[in-house]
């Protein structure tokens, strides 16, 4: 079981209060792109045995959208963050280091 | 004429604590940015009640203000009253980006009271209702079993909450099996005999 915290409302629930919303921080290719961007787009999902970046929504709770960085293999909970950003903050950047040293940023 | 009526029609339900249908309540919704200074002074001018901050709530659902998400109030009036606050509302506010609705008849109200009030709560919703993490003046939207709801503390021994009116009765059922008599599990308070 995950123990998110919403950083909207701040609010601390268990993953049944939420919603996941897939893999954070895809680019999006439009209209305009190649076929092969806009099928990886549409259907190329990264499934990572470790750490891995996530939307989630506070279903039942002030109903905003989030980010969450957590391990897939341990079900730990890194942070989470505003949904307003493409990048992964500093802050969550150093929380996943300070617990998997070996981890580097995807490019 | 069409007479109003609540969801529950007066329902109440008596074990170790009391569910009681709280009758008709005036409720309107209220979006906006809650961090423009203009709708905060407008709303506090005709609620009589400061914008609560983040999961606060002012009052209680006689009359009250609650914070229900970052861009989203929930006001408590009487019922006969809720079109004319609504429509000073939308005087008060203007031209401020905002949006006023009267959803009286879309929600149900539930009274809860008794010692153990917290423990039925805690039954259903993944909220900690520790006494010194959630206390009079916190609400918190959650669930209870699977739907959606709202609840705040209305005294030591007392709740209030508020659910959408097409799941009133699987809430009051809900409520009525979590408080049976002698179910109470004594982790914050035991029930008076």
């Amino acid at each position: 079981m995950l123990r998110l915290t919403c950083p909207v409302c701040g609010a601390t629930g268990e993953e049944t209060e939420f919603h996941a919303g897939g893999e954070a921080h895809l680019k999006r290719f439009g209209p305009g792109s190649t076929d092969e961007d806009f099928r990886d787009y549409l259907f190329q999902r990264q499934n990572p045995r470790g750490v891995h970046f996530e939307r989630w929504r506070h279903q039942y709770g002030c109903g905003k959208w989030f980010h969450v960085a957590r391990c897939t293999q341990t079900l730990e909970v890194f942070g989470s963050y505003t949904a307003q950003t493409s990048t992964v903050p500093d802050h969550i950047q150093s929380a996943i280091k300070a617990r998997r040293p070996d981890w580097e940023p995807a490019q | 004429m069409f007479e109003p009526r609540t969801a529950l029609q007066g329902a109440h339900f008596s074990g170790d604590i009391t569910v009681t249908d709280a009758g008709l309540v005036g409720m309107i919704a209220i979006r906006g940015s809650l961090t423009d200074p203009a709708l905060c002074a407008a709303v506090a001018e005709v609620t009589g009640h400061p914008v609560p901050a983040t999961r606060k709530m002012s009052g209680d659902a006689t009359d009250g203000l609650a914070w229900m998400s970052a861009d989203e109030l929930m006001l408590f009036c009487a019922y006969g009253d809720a079109p004319t606050v609504a429509a000073r509302l939308v005087d008060a506010l203007g031209d401020v980006h905002s949006m006023v609705s009267v959803l009286s008849d879309a929600r149900a109200v539930i009274r809860l009271h008794g010692d153990v009030v917290r423990e039925v709560l805690a039954k259903g919703a993944p909220v900690d209702l520790a006494p010194d993490q959630f206390a009079q003046g916190d609400i918190r939207r959650s669930r209870l079993g699977q739907v959606a709801v709202a609840f705040w503390m209305t005294g030591a021994d007392s709740a209030e909450l508020v659910c959408f009116r097409s799941v009133a009765g699987f809430v009051f059922e809900w409520l009525s099996t979590a408080s049976q008599s002698g179910s109470a599990v004594g982790y914050f308070a035991t029930p008076r005999r």
